[in-house]
């Protein structure tokens, strides 16, 4: 699946979008992943009060399950208008 | 027959009063047309710039979300929202809204409705600079607790 990244969270890890290879049921599995990868995530991934996330372009909860999913996406609060 | 919502992500300027007088000539039997607009703050007399990215594709469709609700809420014949991404300076125009209905209070309740929920829920974020530094802008705790009075 595509994993985004906006705003700080992108600045953390350093890329805007990757593809990656996964097994994880839910979103918090698809970050305790990440985190087990490099220093980077676990920094971005810190404190998940400070984070949003999107599945597929919708705002969802941290244990919503990733099967059929093709975009997962995370982000601090939006700070539009 | 046109969507009555009207959402537009772009870069580009936009000239308040040809948008406003462009979203009133599409109205037909509407009372009152209320507008919205959004400008770059320098609160401290320090901003140079600002960058708004945003998260294509999500935008749009949350922004067409909030609009629909905005619709399915109060009798509005028409609505507009622009919202511009890239680098801004102060003073510059970050957005506007417009809302059509045939009584004002629907129009006001709406255009307010409309800048609440775009203002938490759809996918932008604002960093600011200055001449030596820059940072993210922070969520506010009202721009959220401001949802609420919605529910």
């Amino acid at each position: 699946m595509d994993v985004l990244y906006f705003a700080w969270v992108r600045e953390r890890i350093g890329l805007p979008r990757e593809t990656v290879r996964t097994d994880a049921a839910t979103v918090q599995d698809l970050v305790a992943e990440l985190c087990a990868r490099e220093a980077r995530y676990e920094m971005a991934f810190s404190d998940l009060t400070a984070l949003r996330v999107a599945v597929d372009q919708e705002l969802v909860e941290w244990d919503t399950p990733l099967a059929g999913v093709r975009e997962v996406a995370f982000f601090p609060p939006m700070t539009g208008g | 027959m046109p969507s009555p919502a009207d959402i537009r992500v772009q870069e580009a300027q936009f000239d308040l009063g040809v948008e406003a007088s462009a979203f009133a000539a599409r109205q037909t039997g509407m009372g009152a047309i209320v507008t919205f607009t959004g400008i770059v703050r320098d609160l401290d007399g320090t901003l140079d710039h600002m960058q708004i990215e945003h998260y294509p594709g999500m935008t749009e469709k949350a922004l067409r979300t909030i609009a629909e609700d905005a619709h399915a809420r109060w009798s509005l014949g028409g609505s507009l929202i622009i919202h511009r991404y890239g680098r801004l300076g102060p003073d510059d125009m970050i957005m506007m809204v417009a809302t059509a209905s045939r009584h004002r209070k629907d129009a006001f309740e709406a255009a307010m409705f409309l800048m609440d929920y775009l203002k938490s829920r759809a996918p932008f974020w604002k960093k600011e600079a200055t001449a030596d530094a820059e940072g993210w802008v922070a969520a506010r705790v009202e721009d959220e607790d401001a949802l609420d009075s919605w529910q």
